[in-house]
C-alpha cells in the first residue's frame, strides 16, 4: 500500500489526474452527457409539447395547460387503448411469467439436448421482434396459411366424428379480423416474445442460488415443496420481479407488435396507447396530443419501476 | 430405465412442446420461402408439404426430377430469395447494409462511452457510484415510445430526416445505458488486486485498465457489441418516425413496410426476407448468451 502512495506522489497534475474523485466522474460523464442530452431532453420537450397545440411542421404551439390530458381522457378510442393496454400487458406477462418458470426449473440442469433446446426456446428473442411478427402475420392469415388448414382438417376429420363444432370449415376464424381473436393474437405473440427472456432471466436467478443453500436444505429435511416455498422462491424473487419489470415495460411500450399485426385495428377494438400516440402525433399531425397520450404512460412505468425495485431490495435484505 | 435417463425424458416431455411453439414461426418461414406460387395459392394443397404444380418460368427449380427427397422437396424453388436481390424497385440489400453501417457505428460509439463509464461505476466511485448505476439501469427503462414524437421534431429541424445519421445519433440512447450496466457486471467479477499490481509496478490507472483489465474483459466486451448490435437490428419505431424513403429504410422497417403492400402480400418472399437476418442473429446470440446472463446479474445482485 506504501508503495503505491509512493508511485503517486510523484509527479504533478498527472497526480491529480489519477485519484478517483477526478478520474471518476471524467470517466463516467461522457455517457451520463449523451443521456441526458437523448432521453432526458427529449423527455423534458415531450412534456412541453404536450403542454402545448404544436402540430407536426413546428417544435413550438400556443400554451393550452392540460387540455391535451383532458382531450384525450374523454376521447372513446382513448379510453379502450388504455384498457386494451392494461389487460394485454397483465395477461400477456401471466403467461410468461408461469412459462418461464416451468422452462426453466427444466433447462437449468444438465440434460442430453439441452443446449439445442434452448436454442429453439431463445429464437423468438433472438430474432428481430419485427421479422418474428411478420411469421405471425402469416401464419394467422385465413385462408392460405398453417392455422387455419390445420383446424378446418381436424375439424373435418376428428371433431365431426365427435359431434364438436370447433370451427366453421366454410368459414374459419379471422385470427385478425376480429376483436377478440385478435386482442388472443396480440397476446399471443407478445407472450411468444418474451417468454424466451423470462427463461433466460429465471435461469440466471436459480444459477446464482449457492449449492450449499441446497445442502443446508437437505440437512435440515427441506425437500420437494418445502424447499421451493422456503428456499428456492425467496432467493430467486428479486430477480424474477426484475425479470416481471421489464417484460411490463417492454410489454406496455411495444408498438412493434400491434403495428404489425392489427394496426389497432379492426376499427380501433385492439388499439393500444403507444400505437394510438403514433397514430395521432404522426400520422394526424397532432403533436401535442399525440405527446400527451404517451405521457400518460410515464406514471404507471414510474410506479411499476419504483414498486418493484423497492421489493427486489427489500427480497434481497431480509 | 435409470434415473437420469427419465429426467432427461421428463424435461424432453416438458421443454419440447414448448420449443416446437416458440421455434415454429422460423420452420414455417423456411417452408414458405421455399414454395412456388403454384403450390402456396392452392387451397387444397397440404401446407406442410411441397407440391406439385406448374412453375412459372422464372421459378427456379433446382432440385426437379429428384423424387426421393422426403416432403416433396423436389418442388422447391429459390426464386423467391433471388427476387429480394434482383428484382428492380427492391431495396433488400441497401436494408441490409444500412443495418449494418447504422448498427457498425453506433457500436463504437457505445463502446466508447461506455467502457469508460462501466469501469469507473464498478471501481472508482464511492456511495454515489452505486445510485448512479442503478439510474443508469433506469434510463433503459424509459421506453422510445415516449421519446419518438419529441426526436421526430429534432430529427426534422436539423434536417436529418431520411438519412441514417438520425437512426445512429439516436440509438446511444438505449445501447449506452445497457452497456453500461453490462460492462459495469464484467468489470466487477476481474478481482481489483490485478490492476493493484498494475499500480503497483507504477502504471497509471489507464494503463492499467488498457494492459491488463481490457484483455481479461474482452469477452465481456465482445458480448456487449453482440447485444447492442441485435438492439439495432431490432428497433423499429424510431425508424420508422424518421426515415420514410425506401432505400434509406434498415431491415427491420424494410421488410414489413416495402415488401407489403397495401393487400398485395408476397408471402414467400417475404418469409426469405425475414429469414436471412435472423439465422445469423440467433446463432450469434445464443453463443453469447451465457456471458450476457452472467454480465446482467452481474451488475444487479453483486
Amino acid at each position: 500500500m506504501e508503495a503505491v502512495s509512493e508511485a503517486r506522489s510523484k509527479g504533478g497534475w498527472r497526480d491529480t489526474f489519477e485519484q478517483r474523485r477526478f478520474l471518476a466522474p471524467l470517466l463516467i460523464s461522457p455517457a451520463v452527457l449523451y443521456i441526458v442530452l437523448l432521453v432526458g431532453a427529449p423527455l423534458g420537450l415531450a412534456v412541453y409539447l404536450s403542454l402545448t397545440d404544436a402540430t407536426a411542421g413546428s417544435l413550438s404551439g400556443d400554451f393550452v395547460g392540460f387540455h391535451n390530458y383532458t382531450e384525450v381522457w374523454h376521447s372513446e378510442n382513448f379510453r379502450k387503448a388504455f384498457r386494451n393496454t392494461i389487460f394485454f400487458t397483465l395477461v400477456s406477462q401471466a403467461i410468461v411469467l408461469i412459462g418461464a418458470a416451468i422452462l426453466a426449473h427444466h433447462l437449468i440442469r444438465p440434460f442430453r439436448g439441452r443446449w439445442f433446446l434452448r436454442f429453439l426456446v431463445v429464437l423468438p428473442w433472438a430474432a428481430p421482434v419485427a421479422l418474428g411478427t411478420i411469421g405471425w402475420l402469416w401464419i394467422f392469415e385465413a385462408t392460405l396459411s398453417v392455422s387455419n388448414w390445420t383446424l378446418v382438417h381436424l375439424q373435418t376429420g376428428v371433431f365431426d366424428h365427435l359431434g364438436l363444432q370447433v370451427v366453421d370449415p366454410i368459414d374459419p376464424p379471422q385470427w385478425l379480423g376480429r376483436p377478440n381473436l385478435a386482442m388472443a393474437s396480440l397476446i399471443m405473440v407478445h407472450a411468444w416474445r418474451i417468454l424466451p427472456f423470462a427463461t433466460v432471466i429465471f435461469i440466471a436467478g436459480l444459477a446464482s442460488i449457492p449449492p450449499e443453500v441446497d445442502d443446508a436444505a437437505k440437512v435440515d429435511g427441506a425437500t420437494g415443496i418445502k424447499k421451493l416455498w422456503y428456499v428456492t422462491l425467496p432467493l430467486q424473487l428479486p430477480i424474477a420481479l426484475v425479470a416481471l419489470l421489464f417484460g411490463i415495460v417492454f410489454t406496455a411500450t411495444d408498438i412493434t407488435v400491434v403495428y404489425i399485426l392489427t394496426n389497432g385495428g379492426p376499427f380501433n377494438q385492439t388499439q393500444m396507447l403507444p400505437m394510438w400516440a403514433f397514430q395521432v402525433g404522426i400520422r394526424a399531425s397532432s403533436l401535442g396530443e399525440g405527446a400527451a397520450i404517451s405521457l400518460y404512460l410515464l406514471p404507471i412505468l414510474v410506479v411499476v419501476s419504483v414498486t418493484m425495485l423497492w421489493f427486489a431490495r427489500r427480497a434481497e435484505v431480509t | 430405465m435409470s434415473p437420469r435417463a427419465r429426467q432427461s425424458l421428463v424435461s424432453w416431455l416438458v421443454v419440447g412442446p414448448f420449443a416446437i411453439i416458440l421455434a415454429f414461426p422460423f420452420y414455417w418461414m423456411l417452408m414458405t420461402s421455399l414454395k412456388t406460387n403454384g403450390d402456396l395459392y392452392d387451397i387444397n394443397h397440404n401446407p406442410f408439404v411441397f407440391n406439385a404444380a406448374l412453375a412459372a418460368p422464372n421459378e427456379d427449380q433446382p432440385l426437379r426430377g429428384q423424387g426421393w427427397l422426403p416432403l416433396g422437396a423436389e418442388n422447391i424453388t429459390t426464386h423467391n430469395y433471388s427476387f429480394l436481390f434482383t428484382e428492380p424497385g427492391i431495396h433488400y440489400m441497401d436494408w441490409i447494409k444500412n443495418t449494418l453501417v447504422v448498427g457498425g457505428i453506433v457500436v463504437l460509439i457505445t463502446l466508447a462511452l461506455s467502457i469508460p463509464a462501466g469501469y469507473a461505476l464498478a471501481r472508482l466511485s464511492g456511495g454515489w457510484g452505486q445510485s448512479a448505476g442503478v439510474g443508469i439501469f433506469l434510463v433503459y427503462l424509459v421506453p422510445p415510445t415516449l421519446l419518438f414524437l419529441p426526436l421526430s421534431r429534432v430529427v426534422a429541424e436539423l434536417g436529418f430526416q431520411d438519412r441514417l445519421v438520425s437512426l445512429i445519433l439516436v440509438y446511444p440512447s438505449f445501447t449506452v445505458p445497457f452497456s453500461t450496466w453490462l460492462l459495469m457486471g464484467f468489470f466487477k467479477t476481474i478481482p481489483p488486486e490485478l490492476e493493484d499490481a498494475a499500480l503497483v509496478d507504477g502504471a497509471s490507472r489507464l494503463k492499467a485498465l488498457a494492459r491488463v483489465v481490457f484483455p481479461l474483459s474482452l469477452p465481456g466486451i465482445l458480448t456487449v457489441v453482440i447485444f447492442s448490435f441485435s438492439l439495432c437490428v431490432n428497433e423499429f419505431i424510431y425508424a420508422v418516425t424518421f426515415i420514410s424513403t425506401s432505400d434509406a429504410r434498415t431491415i427491420s422497417t424494410g421488410v414489413p413496410l416495402e415488401l407489403i403492400r397495401g393487400d398485395v402480400y408476397f408471402w414467400q418472399s417475404l418469409m426469405a426476407a425475414t429469414l436471412i437476418p435472423s439465422i445469423p442473429l440467433a446463432l450469434l446470440y445464443n453463443v453469447f448468451l451465457d456471458r450476457f446472463i452472467a454480465g446482467f446479474t452481474g451488475g444487479a445482485f453483486r
